[in-house]
């Protein structure tokens, strides 16, 4: 593979799990607990909707056959999509949700940091953007899990079973393949190893704060970065693309 | 978004007197006549409270429920451009329901109250999102018609008699101006598209049209509360004035797209320079204010859902706030 095609695949596989988590997130508008929380999902949802946008339109330029933001977003198969098996989890109640965001938005903004030292620079400009938001938005979700976690009785029983349920989608995050290999061969990316280690440190941080309990070791689920996706991702993306997909050719 | 129904009283007549003397009200009066804004802290006459009370409450849970029909689009916007502007907009209606809600609160009613009042059915929202949001095409119309009959009500209460109130109309103004564009916008893409995207651009002005122009309430001669509003300056023009207002700037804009306004008598008048337009299907009006719309129930279930699937969540964050008062306090 060519760097260019390299730096491609692996721009639009970040697109992808920001695409999938926002589009997740988005289903939630109109759902929310209260009111704050609304405004604070749909702002963070915008966020990564933005970024997709931008590694996606990276990707394309890298790619350099004239694919925009919406042709990966719109015109992609299922298994084109190399996204994390995590962030295409359904929503589920709110403390699953919050889980999520907690143990995905950990491991992200630690490969967002390497990425801003990568050798290549669009990737690290994007990073550098993105970065802010998602220690932001980090500071949020991770209030509310010690909120829910050190809650009433029920919050926490309710959260210490979506950080269980969630768990076995955590280990994709850690597993360097092949692009991940190559990325940080030749562009000085992010190491996986050093990544699960802080990720881990700060995830155990916050888990105990929240009186809550780290769970055991246990067999985890990949594939997402393969593009072999959970059952629950066809129907998101067949409800994402469905006007693209009906009106093939049309501009909106 | 989006007031109207503020002229639509609940069982119990807002505008009824209260207990205040004839100097109290004169007094008042004068004030008004003289364009000073009234403050939270100051004065007033129960029945200007209370109906301020409603219309910004009905008004920020218009806001609320209003994220629901373009809410419906959010996960099916055809380009991710349009998916974050639309996102953006739908932020800024929960943000106007909560600057709405915090301008009522000035007035000495809760949120937790004024949102027990719109889950219980007791409180009003705006009619127009009854209706259900069928086809792309909708949320384009929803932001030509549905924000610009919005915007024309609006304006006027930038200079309404309540401070709090009018301060939270200007910056809502601003951002529903936008919004009235982006919708527009995607009017104009479609109708410059293929022959299916126009006829769903079509079929969403067939569909948002008469509904749009209830949005301004009763004809005057029907409207309740109107008489009191405008003496008062909560209220500067009659129902029938903006909606008029709409029409004629509205009308260009859907011949300048090459759509037809669903009306069959709608012609231009030049003798008074106004469009002239066939009778608004006021049963149809009533019907739905009084929860016979094609989505009354459909978006209360949802909204009461949300609150009742969210109540462990706001107990959890209240105890946890507890606990941590406890501690410093302790500390």
């Amino acid at each position: 593979m060519s760097d260019n095609l390299l730096m491609a695949a692996y721009a639009s596989r970040l697109g992808d799990n920001a695409l999938v988590l926002g589009q997740r997130m988005i289903e939630l508008v109109a759902a929310s607990p209260e009111l704050e929380e609304e405004l604070a999902n749909a702002n963070f949802s915008l966020d990564y909707i933005g970024q997709a946008r931008m590694f996606y339109t990276y990707a394309g330029k890298c790619e350099g056959v004239g694919r925009d933001e919406d042709d990966f977003a719109f015109l992609r198969p299922e298994h084109e999509y190399r996204n994390l098996l995590l962030v295409e989890q359904p929503n589920g109640h709110f403390g699953d949700s919050t889980v999520r965001q907690v143990l995905f938005e950990s491991w992200y903004l630690h490969l967002l940091e390497a990425l801003t030292r990568c050798s290549d620079e669009g990737i690290s400009e994007i990073a550098a953007r993105a970065i802010k938001e998602v220690r932001y938005h980090l500071r949020h979700s991770s209030q509310w899990l010690l909120r829910l976690g050190d809650g009433t009785e029920e919050s926490h029983r309710r959260v210490q079973q979506s950080l269980d349920n969630l768990w076995k989608f955590t280990g994709e995050m850690f597993s360097p393949d092949d692009l991940d290999d190559e990325m940080r061969a030749i562009f000085n990316g992010p190491h996986l190893e050093i990544i699960e280690a802080q990720w881990r440190e700060d995830v155990r941080a916050i888990v105990e704060q929240a009186t809550l309990k780290m769970p055991d070791n246990q067999w985890m689920a990949s594939g997402g970065k393969q593009g072999r996706h959970t059952e629950h991702f066809g129907y998101l993306l067949a409800e994402m693309q469905h006007l693209q997909q009906t009106y093939p050719g049309a501009t909106w | 978004m989006y007031t109207q129904g503020l002229d639509q009283a609940g069982k119990s007549d807002p505008a009824k007197p209260g207990p205040e003397t004839r100097e109290q009200l004169d007094a008042f009066q004068t004030r008004i006549d003289a364009e000073e804004k009234i403050e939270a802290k100051d004065w007033m006459p129960e029945a200007y409270r209370r109906t301020l009370v409603r219309q910004i409450s009905q008004h920020a849970h218009s806001e609320i429920i209003g994220m629901q029909p373009e809410g419906n689009w959010l996960t099916r916007a055809p380009s991710l451009k349009r998916k974050a502007i639309l996102l953006a907009k739908v932020q800024d209606e929960a943000g106007h329901g909560l600057y709405l809600y915090s301008a009522a609160e000035t007035l000495g009613v809760s949120r937790d109250q004024m949102v027990a009042d719109l889950l219980s059915g007791k409180a009003k929202y705006s009619s127009i999102f009854n209706y259900p949001t069928l086809s792309w095409a909708d949320i384009g119309a929803i932001g030509w018609l549905v924000d610009g009959a919005a915007i024309m009500n609006q304006i006027p209460l930038c200079r309404c008699s309540y401070g709090p109130y009018s301060r939270a109309m200007i910056r809502v103004c601003k951002e529903e101006s936008f919004h009235q564009r982006q919708g527009y916008e995607i009017m104009l893409t479609l109708c410059g598209g293929t022959a299916e995207q126009k006829a769903m651009a079509q079929d969403a002005l067939n569909r948002f049209w008469w509904p749009s122009l209830m949005m301004f309430g009763p004809n005057d001669a029907n409207s309740t509360h109107s008489a009191q509003s405008m003496a008062w300056k909560i209220k500067r023009f009659s129902n029938d004035e903006l909606r008029q207002k709409f029409i004629d700037v509205t009308v260009p804009q859907a011949e300048f797209l090459g759509l037809t306004v669903p009306d069959d008598e709608l012609r231009y008048n030049e003798e008074t320079e106004h469009y002239e337009h066939s009778d608004i299907d006021w049963q149809e009006f009533f019907d739905v204010i009084a929860g016979n719309g094609p989505c009354n129930k459909q978006r209360m279930e949802k909204r009461r859902k949300a609150q009742d699937d969210g109540a462990w969540v706001r107990e959890a964050a209240r105890v946890y706030a507890e606990k941590k008062a406890a501690a410093s306090a302790a500390a």
